[in-house]
């Protein structure tokens, strides 16, 4: 086991610093320097000594290997350098609104399993009954439907049965409170955004659950399980579903991705402070250094998820560690 | 000079009684209709809405940038069929004409990527070696970028407007596909035809283009359809959070911006519909692709 977590560690380096080579040639590949592009949109005048000094705290004049080295030595402390457009250290910024992303991430891999689960399984074991029809139709509509309209929708939902309800329409509210200070009000904010982002994410995990299950339900073991007179309850939850669930794991964690490129549309349609609307602010501000280091910090939790995800899959599956 | 005249060569009674085995176009697209049902259907769907795209100027009501202003927020009714906006715009010309823009950066992009990284899989396939290991690494680098990450970096780069919506979505698709098309590749590349071709000195780029890329069709459709309807559903994404297409071009995306949340309440419609239409898009496309891959792909037929 600590042979396989020490082989894969070794792949995840060479892969972490392409990325943030990659990251850093991007910058660097935007029209022009980017200092001009700073002072020239602010729309003000600007002259040789305006750009030396902004070059020189940028550290745009040094050489590009000594950029690229300050860059990656940045990135190992968490020190992701000063945002463009505020001025404020990046770290300070993203530390203010990872909670809330973080929070909303969590929830809506909850929802996503809550949901994945269940359906998935009652899809395959009642497979090709009307049962199943449902659960599929939803599943495809779930990939079809973009999380921001699902957004919309919920906002629209909400607004028009509250109205009908209460009297007055009520709307999720806008200012973020931790959970621990106050439960209910967190809750009932985030809980939205976190059905929108989750719905697509489960729809996945149901498609990869009912096939995984409806596999092993025609292994030998299932059989003979069978033949033994076990309760057919028992077979599905301890014979079966426990080994269909390898790849939905596996399903959970590449579509982690996604689940970072629903937040970004979705704190749009919440107007939730949190990194993807950061993120979506900085690529409109021009602000090149925050949407680097967001970029960056992107890539590296999804690098870590799927480390996560193959050391857990190994664990449980002892055939992959010793192949 | 003497492959010519090795390929001609060739004993023509094979070919004909090859010609013979293959059905004839209809009764094998028969066979495929009963087949997959669905397939056909999204088929269907998908054609017309190419239709709708191309013909957008000749079915579309009303202009989509035309503002009724004695109509703003009009209700669906049998002068304006899905409603207006805010400004008073046709929901139904904007869906219209949002459909040509959509279909058109979805096809282009789907197609780009997918040959570039059809060419670029093959290639590395047929080099082997340390180009290919190297390839490889360069390729897990590009895919440790989530879909719209990726696009969204580039979109910061280049700036927003069509063109480099295009190219936005394109350079994350090459890498995705260049991987599968790879994997099949590596088999390809063991075929006497292709030592045939190396032993009669034909060149890497005319072995690669020439005789292996053609054999790597299944993979390349595969990727192509399902490329289209994520196509689609990214820039209607970037669209939506303002870094696709701009004003005054009609696209969902961007119908989905302004109004939408604002008159959620007054003017349901403006919301539901260009939603609808990606979804209905998205959707068809999906099924397609799911049909054209269990057609191609006689592995996962049996699921």
């Amino acid at each position: 086991m600590y042979r396989y977590v020490l082989k894969r560690l070794l792949l995840v380096i060479p892969t972490l610093f392409g990325a943030a080579l990659l990251v850093f040639t991007l910058l660097r590949l935007i029209p022009g320097d980017i200092c001009e592009m700073r002072m020239a949109g602010t729309g003000g005048y600007y002259d040789e000594d305006s750009i030396r000094i902004c070059r020189e705290e940028m550290g745009t004049n040094q050489p590009m290997l000594g950029q690229f080295l300050s860059f990656i030595w940045g990135l190992m402390r968490f020190d992701f350098g000063v945002s463009m457009w505020t001025g404020q250290p990046i770290i300070s910024e993203i530390a203010l609104r990872f909670q809330l992303s973080l929070q909303v991430a969590i929830m809506a891999t909850i929802v996503a399993i809550l949901v994945a689960v269940p359906l998935g399984t009652i899809s395959a074991v009642k497979q090709n009954t009307w049962v199943d029809y449902v659960v599929r139709g939803i599943s495809i509509a779930g990939i079809a439907m973009p999380s921001f309209w699902l957004g919309i929708l919920i906002i629209l939902g909400l607004l028009i049965s509250t109205q009908h309800i209460l009297g007055t329409p009520w709307m999720p509210p806008i200012s973020y409170r931790p959970i621990w200070e106050d439960p209910l009000y967190n809750l009932s904010m985030l809980i939205w955004p976190a059905v929108a982002t989750g719905y697509r994410y489960s729809a996945v995990a149901t498609r990869m659950t009912r096939s995984a299950l409806l596999e092993v339900l025609r292994e030998d073991y299932v059989r003979t399980a069978r033949a033994k007179g076990l309760w057919e309850k028992l077979i599905i939850r301890r014979h079966a579903l426990k080994n269909a669930l390898l790849p939905v794991i596996t399903v959970i964690g590449i579509e982690f991705a996604f689940l970072m490129g629903g937040l970004v549309v979705t704190e749009q349609v919440f107007n939730l402070n949190g990194l993807g609307k950061l993120f979506v602010e900085s690529v409109i501000n021009n602000d090149y250094t925050m949407t680097q280091a967001l970029v960056m910090l992107v890539v590296m939790v999804f690098i870590f998820v799927n480390f996560v995800v193959d050391i857990c899959y190994a664990w449980l599956d002892p055939r992959i560690r010793y192949s | 000079m003497k492959a010519e005249a090795i390929a001609v060569s060739v004993p023509t009674d094979i070919e004909a009684e090859l010609a013979a085995a293959r059905l004839p176009f209809f009764k094998a697209f028969g066979k495929w209709v009963r087949n997959q049902p669905l397939g056909a259907v999204s088929g269907v769907v998908v054609i017309i809405m190419i239709l709708i795209a191309v013909f957008a100027g000749q079915l579309a009501p009303y202009d989509p940038v035309e503002a009724h202003y004695e109509a703003m927020t009009a209700a669906p009714s049998a002068d304006y069929w899905l409603g207006t906006d805010q400004f008073g715009r046709d929901l139904m010309s904007c869906i219209i004409w949002g459909a040509r823009t959509a279909l058109f950066i979805g096809f282009t992009s789907a197609i780009l990527g997918s040959t570039l990284g059809l060419v670029l899989g093959v290639t590395s396939a047929y080099f082997g070696g340390w180009f290919d290991l190297l390839f490889q690494r360069v390729m897990d680098v590009f895919l440790a970028f989530p879909l719209i990450i990726m696009a969204l970096a580039v979109v910061a780069i280049f700036g927003t407007g069509p063109e480099n919506v295009i190219i936005a979505i394109t350079i994350p698709f090459v890498p995705r596909c260049a991987r599968v098309v790879r994997s099949n590749a590596l088999t390809i590349r063991e075929m006497p035809y292709v030592d045939a071709a190396r032993a009669l000195g034909y060149s890497h780029t005319r072995i690669i283009l020439r005789h292996m890329a053609p054999n790597c069709m299944a993979p390349y459709l595969i990727m192509l359809t399902t490329f289209l309807g994520q196509a689609i559903l990214l820039e209607a994404s970037l669209s939506y959070l303002g870094l696709g297409v701009q004003e005054p071009i009609a696209a969902w995306g961007l119908m989905l911006q302004g109004g939408a949340e604002e008159y959620a309440e007054s003017a349901p419609w403006i919301a539901i519909f260009p939603g609808l239409a990606i979804t209905l898009a998205v959707f068809a496309f999906n099924l397609f692709g799911d049909s054209v891959r269990d057609t191609l792909d006689p592995k996962l037929r049996a699921r």
